[in-house]
């Protein structure tokens, strides 16, 4: 697992309300279908934003952006976001 | 017209104004400027903790226009769908081009919409008139 997706995971145990541990998710998986609300992904859209010191454009804000681990990373791609330095 | 001609669709949802207040505590400015427009806030007082009953009934406003549209993949903005506040008192959908295009789509004629809060939560109905048979 790469840096950057090991942040997008934690990102997602701490905001993202999913009733598993962000390490167990596959990363296919409809986050929204496992219970993560829409309210919810703001909120980890935004502490994304501060770990990875990026700023989605508006085209991205949108919640199919971060349905599952494996699309926020493709987006993160997008944006040539790093992995934070620990 | 003929009834057979047009197809009700009904978008409702539900928020939590406690969820609301914590975004705006925890990321301040920057959570409501993302997700909603200067005249929503405007309405609501600002993006301050106390605007969260109004922002979270604009939130749900959002949220149940999306389930209106029947979309899953290629979703609009959040601030392509604002919620619109008339001289009168009485609010209105407005849409932007993204939300725009996908209610074009769909058939969408006619918007209608309500919403409430109280008791920790804010809600919000959207009723739309859509030709029958467009986006199906």
């Amino acid at each position: 697992m790469s840096p950057a997706e090991a942040e997008v995971r934690r990102v997602l145990a701490e905001h993202g309300g999913l009733p598993i541990e962000g390490a167990d998710l596959d990363g296919d998986a409809d986050l929204f279908d496992l219970g993560m609300t829409s309210h919810a992904s703001v909120n980890v859209m935004l502490a994304l934003e501060d770990s990875f010191d990026i700023e989605f454009p508006d085209e991205m804000l949108r919640k199919s952006t971060f349905e599952s681990v494996n699309a926020i990373s493709a987006a993160l791609g997008e944006l040539g976001a790093q992995a934070p330095i620990s | 017209m003929d009834c057979d001609d047009f197809e009700v669709r009904v978008g409702t949802d539900v928020q939590s104004i406690a969820e609301v207040a914590q975004s705006i505590a925890h990321f301040g400015d920057r959570y409501v400027r993302r997700l909603y427009t200067e005249h929503e806030v405007e309405c609501c007082g600002g993006a301050r903790v106390e605007s969260a009953p109004g922002l979270a009934a604009r939130f749900a406003a959002k949220e149940a226009m999306i389930k209106l549209l029947r979309v899953k993949d290629n979703d609009p903005g959040w601030k392509s769908i604002e919620v619109r506040r008339r001289p009168g008192g009485w609010c209105e959908i407005s849409l932007g081009e993204s939300a725009r295009r996908l209610a074009d789509e769909a058939g969408v004629t006619h918007l209608s919409m309500s919403m409430s809060h109280g008791a920790g939560v804010a809600t919000a109905t959207v009723v739309g008139l859509c030709q029958a048979g467009a986006g199906a």
